[in-house]
């Protein structure tokens, strides 16, 4: 009766993700205000875990997860308050539980006995004992007898923090209950707390079903009855005197955290209404310079340019403030890598110190969110492939213990991130050999600083390049690719047997960027301004073909060149003079001729969405007033494409 | 043990889907069941009314309604109320238990549990109710 290993392995690798991110939830809000959603949530998962490993046949996992699982029960049931030790705890005893889920997957026996042991006595030593109030005789039988233990315990809670508990009875059609159920719990769960959902048949039409929903609330009934439904009922008294709330001064209710949580949606929606409001206020703009030419000592035009001005102020102050809100601190997810480290290094055999630098380094929340799955690789492949064992190391006259450094600071308009070991460093050679087998380069022109970026590419991999996470069969390349999908780019710097930088580069934030606009034949094309170092007149006469490359000779440097006509295939309207946008860095430098350049302007860029997902070339669509719709570039893949076109052609 | 050729149904309420495979899979090694899943206990109200079963096995810890609710559910309502339940828990609440019991469960059956254990509570709870 056992389920597959890999099912078992998936699955508990699933639960225990969740669980870290539940956890990370409990510490970051602990203090403050904990939602008993996010414990309860935590307990659930643990307790399927336990069920899973029971059902899978391995005792050691669960009867850890079985004293865990005891030890957040007490938690949810308020025996034990949460303090920062109690979050450690659960924090490493989740390792714990991951090391020994990854000891399946080698088949690998561990004595988690000891652990077990002492969550029990953990326990034994928190427990504080918080018998709430009697409930009996206050609420009624029929709904005390159908309460799970933990739902008792948030009536308790409730009734003893004072807030009141209303019952409120709804009925609905039994084929489409759920969603307005839904609907309706929402709204209560916005007012209060949602204790139990008792679904019922007596007093109920043939083909309706009927729910008795028990809540907790410190609003009154008549604003609850505005603001939910007309029939609820009171249980429980609110002691709260929340609709007077200068009552008694000394014992304010109110909260003593000055802060609110916000949907990041609602963020967006903001910003996307500022980016509009942008594109009135440049209407507005056009407006006066169009005036001016007719009038041009009115009174008016002068209004209209103070006007667009001050407007012009004013909102990027709005943009810069709701940009803020969305900031934050790299550190939150250094915390999380260096416990990724922590965990991994033990189990790997290796001692490594790990050295955090930058971490108030301010980014974006979706940013950050989307950059851990990156970053976690890169660290894992440090360890894995970067960091020698300690004999190796000691040979090569190293310090013992391996170092790993997380670095963030901020250049311009990007952030940028670095994962540095002192391990042996990617072995330039075989990674040479490699692409070259592989046909990626021409084994006669290969420039250290470009070759390397080849380990960032799909499916390249050699046995002693670091290009696969052990166990996860992901390649750099995804890496690359996610950077490159959120406006950024990755870098390398390795040395033999010195050590490895990965650097990633990504943009503070992704909502409104600045962006060049230009024209190539009769389209419009915007450019994020972030990407270009300069702009330059070329003349055709001096473009020179080397190689089949085009190159242009920019103080006496080597430019390469390629036309946006070109590779869009658009005609383009210049045969004399065009312009060179030069985009990226370094070996990476790149000129992109275009016809015209036209202004700069702030735009919003939208995504293409699901249909031209797989289309290349393009970061979103931008509208840029008078109902114009552009198409914005994504540079970085352009970069790219042209590399490997110039390769082939050589 | 086979008693009875006719096949009956049982209505499967469970959230994790690893764990109603399992349950579903030490039922099937049983003769004549037809086990109906339910991944919800909302999903489990809707089923209900769409045929007759001879047996509800259900979870406590749920995400929309719990357990108890359901069967409390149906023991109140005179259509169902003949329908045997199994708690299939990995809550191991003396306080669930009980309460489960007292609403009218035939058995409570913790997480983890070898494939006999339910498989005997099935046919007990069959049996007992005289199908």
């Amino acid at each position: 009766m056992k389920a597959s290993k890999k099912e078992f392995i998936a699955e508990t690798e699933d639960i225990l993700f969740g669980c870290q991110q539940l956890l990370l939830e409990i510490q970051d809000t602990y203090q403050a205000s904990l939602n008993p959603d996010t414990i309860n949530a935590l307990f659930r998962s643990i307790h399927t875990l336990k069920g899973l490993s029971g059902l899978f046949g391995n005792h050691e996992i669960t009867d850890l997860s079985h004293a865990l699982e005891s030890l957040l029960d007490d938690i949810r049931l308020g025996k034990i308050n949460i303090t920062e030790d109690v979050v450690n705890f659960l924090f490493k005893n989740l390792d714990i539980l991951n090391s020994a889920v990854d000891g399946v997957k080698e088949d690998k026996e561990y004595d988690l006995k000891e652990h077990i042991n002492n969550i029990k006595t953990f326990r034994e030593s928190w427990k504080e004992g918080n018998i709430g109030p009697d409930i009996k005789g206050i609420i009624d039988d029929s709904i005390l007898k159908v309460l799970s233990e933990y739902e008792e315990h948030r009536l308790k809670a409730n009734i003893k923090n004072g807030k009141g508990i209303y019952l409120l009875k709804a009925i609905f059609e039994l084929s489409t209950f759920d969603t307005s159920l839904e609907d309706l719990t929402k709204k209560i769960k916005s007012e209060g707390e949602l204790i139990s959902t008792l679904p019922v048949s007596a007093h109920v039409p043939e083909g309706s079903i009927g729910f008795n929903l028990m809540f907790a609330s410190n609003k009154q009934l008549k604003e609850l009855q505005k603001e939910i439904a007309d029939n609820i009922e009171v249980l429980v008294r609110s002691k709260q005197a929340v609709t007077e709330p200068d009552k008694k001064p000394g014992q304010s209710i109110k909260s003593q955290a000055a802060t609110v949580r916000v949907d990041i949606d609602k963020l967006d929606r903001i910003l996307n209404t500022i980016g509009e409001l942008t594109l009135a206020k440049d209407a507005v703009r056009r407006i006066g310079i169009e005036v001016a030419e007719v009038h041009t000592h009115s009174p008016f035009v002068r209004d209209i340019h103070k006007i667009s001005q001050s407007l012009e102020r004013k909102l990027s102050e709005l943009q810069k403030e709701v940009l803020s809100i969305r900031m934050v601190p790299i550190g939150q997810i250094f915390s999380r890598l260096a416990q990724v480290i922590r965990r991994y290094s033990r189990e790997m055999g290796k001692e490594i110190v790990i050295t955090l630098y930058g971490e108030d380094t301010e980014l974006d929340k979706s940013l950050a969110e989307e950059i851990v799955d990156p970053l976690m690789h890169l660290v894992r492949n440090s360890i894995d492939h970067g960091i020698e064992p300690v004999k190796e190391r000691l040979a090569k006259g190293k310090k013992e213990q391996g170092c790993i450094i997380l670095k963030a600071f901020q250049r311009g308009n990007y952030i940028v991130i670095e994962v540095t070991d002192d391990g042996r460093g990617i072995d330039i050679d075989s990674v040479m050999k490699k692409a070259i087998e592989k046909g990626m380069i021409d084994p006669s022109a290969g420039v250290e600083g470009e070759l390397i970026n080849f380990i960032f590419a799909p499916g390249f991999s050699t046995k002693d390049v670091a290009s696969e996470i052990s166990g996860r069969g992901v390649g750099l390349d995804v890496v690359k690719e996610k950077l490159s999908s959120l406006g950024g780019f990755t870098d390398i710097h390795t040395k033999k047997d010195e050590g490895t930088t990965f650097t990633l580069t990504l943009p503070i934030t992704l909502a409104i960027i600045k962006a060049l606009l230009v024209k190539v034949g009769n389209e419009k094309f915007g450019l994020p301004l972030t990407a270009i170092s300069e702009t330059v007149a070329v003349e055709h006469k001096d473009i020179q073909t080397i190689e089949w490359k085009d190159v242009y000779y920019i103080r006496g440097e080597m430019l390469p060149i390629i036309s946006l006509a070109k590779i869009f295939g658009i005609e383009s309207a210049r045969n004399d003079v065009s312009f060179a946008v030069v985009v990226g860095f370094g070996k990476r430098k790149l000129g992109l001729l275009v016809d015209e350049i036209l202004e700069q302007q702030e735009i919003v860029i939208k995504s293409l969405g699901e249909y031209f997902k797989g289309l290349s070339g393009f970061a979103g669509a931008a509208e840029i007033g008078r109902h114009e719709v552009i198409l914005v570039l994504d540079i970085e893949s352009i970069i790219e494409k042209s590399l490997i076109r110039q390769e082939n052609y050589s | 043990m086979r008693k009875d050729v006719t096949t009956k149904s049982i209505l499967l309420v469970e959230d994790s889907a690893t764990t109603r495979a399992l349950i579903r899979a030490i039922i099937d090694e049983m003769d004549d069941f037809n086990t109906v899943e339910a991944g919800s206990g909302f999903e489990a109200l809707k089923l209900l009314p769409t045929q007759e079963f001879n047996l509800v096995i259900t979870d406590v810890n749920m995400p929309d309604i719990n357990g108890l609710e359901l069967i409390n559910f149906i023991k109140n309502n005179p259509r169902y109320k003949h329908i045997p339940l199994i708690i299939v828990s990995t809550e191991r609440s003396e306080e669930d238990r009980k309460r489960g019991i007292a609403l009218g469960a035939m058995a409570y059956i913790t997480k983890p549990f070898k494939a006999h254990e339910l498989q005997e509570a099935i046919k007990q709870a069959i049996t007992d109710e005289g199908i």
